[in-house]
């Protein structure tokens, strides 16, 4: 019989919580060296308890062949698992956006009327900036006479504006390097400038230059007029 | 003391941390290897329950912090997008809400199992004390918490609450002024007891650590109150311990999840649905069930200063328990006088509890007295008596030879009796002589109750061709309507109705505000911009009807509201709507209206309402062959409301079947694991 280390005779001196150096002695415990036990510490029915958990050789022993009192150890524990995983589902979809928050990111109308060739609006959608660009004619053809395979990111303006509607142009005005937003009608292309880190994107909101890797993203929209753009 | 083999690394990496910080030993020791008397009975596994409800709190605690404002003008709305529309917002504020009343209740049982069994005495006085702190932390963080979702109870709860600091002679209104930030309980009141209310919980868990480790000084105590004195009068805390806490954990949880899921307003009050108003007290403010036997204290006293001190002393006695006590034997088993006096004393709190739920007047008041001072004789004067005369019965020589001629009952019976005495205590009263509302057929009652489709549609078309015009449904947003578990109706059906209201749209290039079609992520519109207007208009402000069925009620009175707890009856906010709207009368004979322009209800606390007469028959036509008679609308138009109070109500009652099963069968596999864990030890001496 191990000698136990008991918190009731001279309690009041020593706390045990503290951790004793190891000492030697009958393995404690430790891995439940191949077995399926979940309690390898559980003494074999039939033998006289001790209860310190120095059973561990006899009780992983027992376990080498598939007992019911494996299957119960095994279901019990899937059992608990199971609760656990299934308890954090709420705890992490809880982050994810609310019923309010995913129906006012429904799709938004904008009126194109008011905007002048060359004038540039920002609106938003799903809390993003928007550039809706008039372009003026020559922003449109210095757009499309570009060498495209030059680009850093080659992308045809056909290929960012709506087929007939090439003088209407609408950006994700989020630089694609760090997320800042860019201003309008400045850098040597008279496109767009990144303030933040210095990316310059053309007419087109292609990058040009500076450290962002893409082209400034575009959102699903679509014309439900000449005049009428729905965004999302 | 001689060390034994603890914990001892097989792993490199393991043997290199413990060298340097040996945490997996500090763990191995405190749960692993820990010595527990083998004799505990199931009343000592609330200590792990508390240590589960406490995580629990804080974890569903930080989660709501991440959707609630802080704010006079949006706590309340705050609240309720995330019983609407945070995902999982619902449950998961519901199991912090009806959480804290299962912590107080794991608490109480945990005081008085150390009470019958002598756990405060020495040498476990600090750890008793440390308890006390405990349990006087949680005091404080509770209140504060049902400050927080800001509705009348929240409100009136702060102002009455703080309001106790007056009593203190000249620094009184200093210390309150300064408790509230201002002239009155307000926004600055609100935001530091939300800051307290995150802050505290962490506070719980450091003397959590403090409790734990003074536990475990001393050891624990065991049901014969004498200590080990052998190997074979104690096990090992894992496996037998752990495995035992853990079986009944999930039986405890069983019961917070039939609250969670199926009565998860019962041991609130209906008022706290009423955002807050400081110039309107409800009819009858009472604290939370936990709260009760402290509150009865505080309202026997007919002087103002000795109220406070008498509550203050009620809880502050407890730490002076191990002192109190005289008597050298610890457990009420060998104890008959003590053992009696125990069961009194326990009777006596009940007894508070319930007194603390009635109005303050009449018969209450003196029962009141009477078992607010048997609650301090029985400290004062009973136990130190007792220690000196009673004759106690002679202690088993070890805690083996003790278990070997016990059978090992547990009181599961007197368990289920102190439980229906404690949280059925909570039903506040409202004003006398108004008849009971019928009960109706609700098909949306019970554990399987669903919403009727064509009932919340027709019930629809009620609210917007009659109660519309006065009454707001500002909670509610046009979506909802689409959404499964409400009226069924199609998205395109329910954005149709939306452009059948007009909103304020965005400031126009003018700056000029003008209105557009409502869209499916706008919210009912209000009928009036403000209550000046209602006023104006109506002679009185008719209340918004998002929250009405759950901010309206009646008390069931004992021993109802006992047996609602097992059938599930919760609809009572529905039958008084149902019975206010049919409930219209000629007054009784000699009764006159006190104004012009009220009306006789037999239902309305008070009788006389502004609002006329709403529905006849056949004052609306339905398509769908319903006879419209007046009861028919007013069934179906609460039972609409009845679903926009709570519109997540048929996802939480199939969840909470879901998990009631998985919970039942998980304690049936920990309740195998934990006999063939513990078959070896109950067969040997």
């Amino acid at each position: 019989m191990l000698h136990l280390r008991s918190p009731y005779k001279g309690a009041n001196n020593t706390a045990p919580v503290r951790a004793v150096p190891p000492c030697p002695g009958p393995a404690a415990t430790g891995p439940p060296a191949a077995s399926g036990s979940m309690f390898p510490m559980v003494p074999r029915a039939g033998r006289p308890p001790s209860h310190q958990g120095e059973d561990l050789d006899v009780a992983t022993i027992s376990s080498t062949g598939h007992t019911r009192r494996d299957f119960l150890y095994i279901a019990t524990g899937a059992m608990g698992a199971v609760g656990a995983a299934a308890a954090l589902v709420p705890l992490v979809t809880q982050m994810n956006p609310d019923a309010s928050t995913i129906a006012a990111g429904a799709p938004i109308e904008v009126d194109l009327t008011p905007i002048q060739e060359g004038q540039v609006i920002k609106v938003f959608w799903r809390g993003k900036p928007i550039f809706i660009n008039h372009r003026t004619k020559k922003q449109i053809e210095e757009a499309q006479n570009v060498n495209v395979a030059s680009l850093p990111d080659p992308q045809p303006d056909s290929a960012r504006v709506k087929p007939k509607h090439d003088e209407w142009q609408v950006l994700i005005a989020i630089c694609t390097h760090l997320g800042c937003i860019p201003i309008a009608h400045q850098g040597p292309y008279d496109g767009y400038f990144c303030p933040c880190h210095g990316s310059v994107y053309d007419t087109s909101g292609r990058i040009r230059s500076g450290p962002a890797p893409l082209n400034l993203a575009l959102p699903p929209y679509e014309f439900v007029s000449d005049t009428r753009i729905r965004i999302g | 003391m001689s060390g034994h083999p603890t914990y001892q690394p097989q792993n490199a990496v393991m043997k290199w941390m413990e060298a340097r910080l040996p945490i997996a030993g500090l763990i191995h020791s405190s749960f692993v290897a820990y010595p527990t008397p083998r004799n505990l009975n199931y009343w000592w596994t609330f200590g792990g329950v508390l240590a589960f409800m406490l995580a629990s709190q804080i974890v569903t605690g930080v989660v709501l912090a991440m959707h609630y404002t802080p704010h006079v003008d949006f706590a309340f709305n705050s609240v309720e997008h995330i019983m609407r529309d945070v995902n999982y917002g619902w449950l998961l504020r519901y199991v912090h809400s009806n959480g804290a009343s299962m912590f107080f209740l794991a608490a109480y049982i945990h005081m008085f199992r150390g009470m019958y069994y002598g756990s405060y005495k020495d040498p476990r006085e600090v750890l008793w004390i440390l308890g006390v702190i405990l349990l006087l932390l949680m005091i404080i963080t509770g209140f504060m918490g049902y400050v927080l979702p800001w509705g009348q109870m929240s409100f009136w709860a702060a102002t009455v609450i703080t309001n106790l600091f007056s009593a203190i002679p000249i620094v009184g209104e200093p210390i309150v002024t300064w408790l509230w930030g201002g002239f009155a309980v307000g926004n600055p009141t609100l935001n530091r007891f939300y800051s307290l209310h995150y802050l505290l919980p962490f506070v719980i868990a450091g003397v959590v650590v403090l409790h734990i480790w003074a536990l475990h000084v001393a050891g624990q105590n065991n049901p014969d109150g004498v200590e080990p004195r052998q190997d074979s009068d104690t096990v090992a805390f894992t496996p037998y311990a752990t495995i035992k806490d853990g079986f009944f954990l999930v039986v405890f949880l069983a019961l917070f999840a039939w609250f969670v899921f199926y009565m998860p307003n019962y041991l609130g009050h209906p008022d706290n649905y009423i955002p807050a108003n400081p110039s309107v007290t409800p009819m009858h403010i009472v604290p939370e069930w936990y709260y009760l036997p402290f509150y009865a204290i505080l309202r026997a006293v007919p002087d103002k200063l000795g109220g406070v001190l008498l509550l203050g002393a009620a809880i502050v006695i407890l730490a002076f328990l191990p002192w109190l006590d005289r008597s050298k034997v610890r457990s009420a088993r060998y104890r008959p006088r003590y053992r009696f006096f125990f069961w009194l004393f326990f009777l006596t709190c009940v007894a508070l509890g319930w007194l603390g739920s009635k109005p303050a007047e009449g018969v209450y008041v003196y029962a009141a007295r009477v078992a607010t001072i048997y609650y301090f004789a029985h400290f004062l004067v009973i136990l130190p008596l007792l220690g000196r005369y009673e004759k106690p019965l002679p202690l088993p020589s070890s805690i083996t030879a003790s278990v070997l001629k016990r059978s090992g009952a547990v009181a599961v019976v007197a368990f289920a009796v102190m439980l229906t005495g404690l949280i059925g205590l909570s039903s506040p009263s409202v004003a006398a002589e108004v008849e009971t509302p019928p009960k109706q057929n609700w098909s949306f009652a019970g554990p399987f109750g669903k919403f009727d489709r064509g009932q919340l549609q027709r019930g629809f078309k009620v609210y917007r061709e009659v109660c519309q015009t006065c009454h707001g449904l500002s909670l509610l947003a046009f979506r909802n309507l689409a959404e499964p578990g409400g009226p069924g109706f199609s998205s395109a059906q329910a954005a149709a109705i939306a452009a059948e209201y007009q909103v304020p749209a965005e400031p126009d290039d003018q700056g000029e505000v003008k209105d557009r079609p409502a869209r499916l992520a706008d919210r009912f519109p209000p009928p009036f911009q403000n209550d000046n207007q209602a006023r104006a208009r109506y002679n009185a402000v008719p209340p918004d009807l998002s929250l009405i069925v759950k901010a309206r009620g009646y008390d069931r009175g004992f021993p109802w509201f006992v047996f609602d707890l097992f059938t599930q009856y919760q609809e009572q906010g529905a039958d008084y709507v149902h019975a206010l709207l049919t409930g219209y009368a000629d007054p009784p004979k000699g009764v006159e209206a006190p104004s012009a322009g009220t009306f006789y209800n037999k239902y309305y606390p008070g009788h006389f309402l502004a609002m006329p007469p709403p529905l006849s028959d056949g004052r609306i036509e339905y398509t769908d062959g319903t006879k419209p008679t007046a009861d028919q609308l007013a069934l179906d138009v609460t039972a609409f409301l009845a679903w926009a109070a709570e519109p997540h109500m048929e996802a939480r009652k199939r969840l909470g079947f879901q998990v009631i099963i998985f919970l039942l069968v998980f304690a049936g596999l920990l309740y195998f694991t934990k006999k063939k864990v513990w078959k070896s030890v109950e067969a040997h001496g």
